[in-house]
């Protein structure tokens, strides 16, 4: 299905991260729970936004330092608060955003800071993002045909007499079918779900190895979320695609995800498999959140009082240890003074916290 | 006791000439005991918002009641003079709506709202009305400073709690919460819900708690009500309705909502889309959807209404008596996520298709 190799150094180092092979055959038979070999290795990575008039600017640190790598047929849920750094995680791996620094490793090969329009365009063939908001991501003024189109032509994924049939069967993979019924519509003309399966068809059309997905079913109807979470890991499984799914929502991030991250304030807190992160979360911010999120399973006749203090810190003005210190019911004296080093917590399950 | 708001058979619909109106509250009784919370769920366009509207005296042309009684502590609603209307609101029935923002005035200090409320109600001191409004930001436990913060210097979560703490301050009977945490994040949704908690049981107001998430409204509610295209198709105790959800629809409706944690395991949620409300189907609204539809039946005549021991009803043909051929469906404790989510895909002979799925442009 996907005629195309992907061309790798033989050997990646990284810090944390695992050696690592060439991306070849054993890559793209990614088991359920993905393969050993990442797409995508991120170190360092930061991202500060100056705010605020000239001369009286303040620096706010949207990401601070991390790091971060997604295997090849992996999904990794990336969880977190509004202002955690979620968004601006994937829009800078993307690179719709130029990180401030750090480093991100794709397929193997280092991502240079500053990229001239080919790389770039080079990079955006392999990665492609699906918003939030399927109202506003299409041109209004495009019908859905010119939209799967472009990308087909930008990236030169297919010779241009197939162009029309590599739409349709774009459609026909977001499951909007028979496909001639949509190439002419307008997106005025379709629903919010159907919107967003011509976002992940628009996204898929370039044939990436690492799709974001920004919070992809926020806007749309409880009715509607669960087929998008389905379509997007029916598309993961047959393209063996590496998949981030960014959301606020623990229930579709536990539901989707072999991995999950969680984010707060700027700051990676927590990494580990899915069943464990949301089974028996370490740091004290995913209990936190953990509590917090709607769960009658677990809530029924507990009775229990959820206590919350505070809220998360100004990124203008971060604290020196660990973000979330000031919040947290375990706090120690250490805490406020650095920030605390990764520690592992069980099997592929880290946390940065000193209580471990 | 008797109820502290009876809504019988209400039929509100839109339309700014007679002759145009699309239906979109279909015959709803539902009642509100003093002090207890009622959920009201189901997808967008069910009609919780609109039932909510009408059932606060609050819905506007081209809204419009079509027949129907909304009764609160006796007195008919519906009857009431406008002014009369007026005295009640926030007095003795208020509403909080999800986009807090867009409520408050954001040119005006929130004392100075307040006292604009407060006066509107007759407690024409400044000082009174200041002494009220520290007294409800403490309970919503908003430090005080915040009063003479405009609304743009609140975050999310904190205006929310500040639009609360303006629709209690007079200490009202019964509160419509619309979607009243769905903007927020789950922690400042935890915390909002547990001032609401506290506050109820203070104050003792009874609540209609509309939402789309049944997660949280499983969680918060005495009892809960599903509406689709316009009806109340199942009513129950919360604990009830969670844990043995009967009809198809509160089934499948149950099942798009993964569960946190546990095994993962796929679901198919609910296929298909809501029907037009200007043309329902003939029979059951739901029947084009249902995983359980019986052909000849649920296609030609509407279901009836099936009370229980228990304190449920149900509107399924299902559970009529003229109709003990089938299973119920069985009972499903422990998670959201029931046995039953796979019903939906396993209708037979009717392939899930998705293009159908979503509804088709407006």
């Amino acid at each position: 299905m996907r005629g195309r190799q992907i061309d790798a150094p033989k050997r990646v180092e990284s810090g944390r991260l695992a050696l690592v092979s060439t991306l070849g055959e054993e890559g793209l038979q990614a088991g359920p729970q993905g393969s050993q070999v990442p797409v995508l290795e991120v170190r360092g990575l930061t991202k500060t936004y100056a705010v605020g008039r000239f001369g009286k600017a303040r620096l706010v640190r949207a990401l601070s330092n991390v790091d971060l790598s997604v295997m090849r047929g992996e999904v990794l849920g990336l969880v977190g608060e509004s202002g955690s750094g979620k968004t601006t995680f994937a829009r800078s791996v993307a690179l719709l955003e130029r990180p401030t620094s750090g480093q991100i490793r794709l397929l193997g090969r280092e991502v240079p800071n500053r990229l001239n329009q080919a790389r770039l365009r080079e990079h955006r063939r392999h990665v492609q993002m699906v918003f939030q908001d399927p109202y506003t991501s299409l041109d209004p003024l495009h019908t859905v045909r010119y939209s799967l189109t472009r990308p087909l032509q930008t990236f030169k994924v297919v010779p241009k007499n197939t162009q029309a049939e590599a739409v349709d069967h774009l459609l026909t993979q977001v499951g909007l079918v028979p496909p001639q019924d949509f190439l002419r519509r307008y997106p005025y003309q379709l629903s919010g779900g159907q919107r967003q399966r011509v976002g992940v068809a628009r996204a898929l059309a370039a044939r990436p190895a690492l799709l974001l997905a920004d919070e992809p079913t926020s806007m749309l109807d409880v009715s509607i979320r669960l087929s998008i979470m389905n379509l997007l890991l029916d598309l993961q499984k047959a393209e063996s695609l590496s998949l981030v799914f960014v959301t606020h929502d623990l229930a579709g991030a536990s539901y989707m995800s072999d991995r999950i991250a969680i984010m707060y304030a700027g700051h990676l807190v927590e990494v580990g498999p899915s069943e464990r992160v949301m089974g028996e979360p370490r740091h004290p911010y995913t209990q936190l959140l953990r509590r917090a999120a709607p769960d009658p399973a677990s809530h029924f006749g507990a009775g229990e009082r959820f206590e919350a203090r505070g809220d998360p810190p100004d990124l203008a003005n971060l604290p020196s240890g660990c973000p979330f210190a000031a919040r947290c019911p375990h706090v120690r004296k250490e805490c406020t003074e650095a920030l605390p080093e990764w520690r592992q917590v069980g099997p592929g399950h880290e946390a940065r916290c000193v209580l471990y | 006791m008797a109820p502290l708001l009876e809504v019988r058979d209400l039929y509100v619909g839109y339309g700014w000439d007679e002759r145009n109106v699309v239906t979109i509250v279909r015959g709803v009784n539902l009642t509100v005991a003093p002090g207890e919370v009622v959920g009201l769920a189901g997808e967008s366009g069910c009609g919780k918002s609109t039932l909510a509207f009408a059932a606060a005296g609050l819905l506007e042309p081209p809204g419009r009641v079509i027949s129907g009684q909304v009764l609160f502590e006796g007195t008919d609603l519906l009857k009431l003079p406008a002014e009369q209307l007026r005295a009640l609101h926030l007095a003795r029935i208020s509403m909080v709506f999800q986009a807090s923002m867009n409520v408050l005035n954001p040119v005006a200090r929130i004392r100075e709202q307040f006292k604009d409320a407060m006066k509107a109600h007759g407690i024409g001191s400044g000082e009174e009305a200041s002494v009220r409004a520290k007294e409800m930001f403490a309970r919503v436990k908003l430090p005080e400073r915040f009063l003479d913060a405009y609304p743009h210097q609140l975050s999310g979560g904190m205006r929310q709690r500040a639009v609360i703490a303006l629709a209690l301050s007079l200490g009202p009977k019964l509160v419509f919460l619309d979607e009243p945490t769905t903007a927020l994040d789950v922690v400042v949704q935890r915390s909002i819900i547990q001032v609401l908690n506290d506050l109820r049981h203070d104050l003792g107001f009874g609540v209609v708690f509309i939402t789309h998430d049944l997660s949280l409204l499983v969680e918060i509610a005495d009892r809960i009500a599903i509406m689709y295209a316009g009806a109340i198709v199942e009513e129950a105790p919360a604990q009830l309705l969670y844990q043995s959800p009967e009809h198809p629809y509160t089934v499948a409706l149950m099942s798009a909502f993964p569960p946190v944690g546990g095994k993962r395991k796929r679901l198919e949620g609910l296929a298909g889309q809501p029907p037009d409300l200007r043309r329902l189907p003939p029979g059951c609204a739901f029947a084009p959807r249902c995983a359980r539809f019986i052909k000849g039946l649920c296609d030609t005549v509407a279901p009836p209404e099936v009370r229980t021991a228990e304190g449920r009803r149900v509107s399924c043909h299902l559970y009529a008596e003229t109709v003990p051929s089938r299973p119920l469906p069985e009972a499903v404790p422990g998670a959201l996520v029931s046995q039953n989510n796979g019903a939906l895909a396993a209708r037979a002979g009717q392939p899930t298709e998705v293009s159908s799925d979503e509804g088709a442009a407006n």
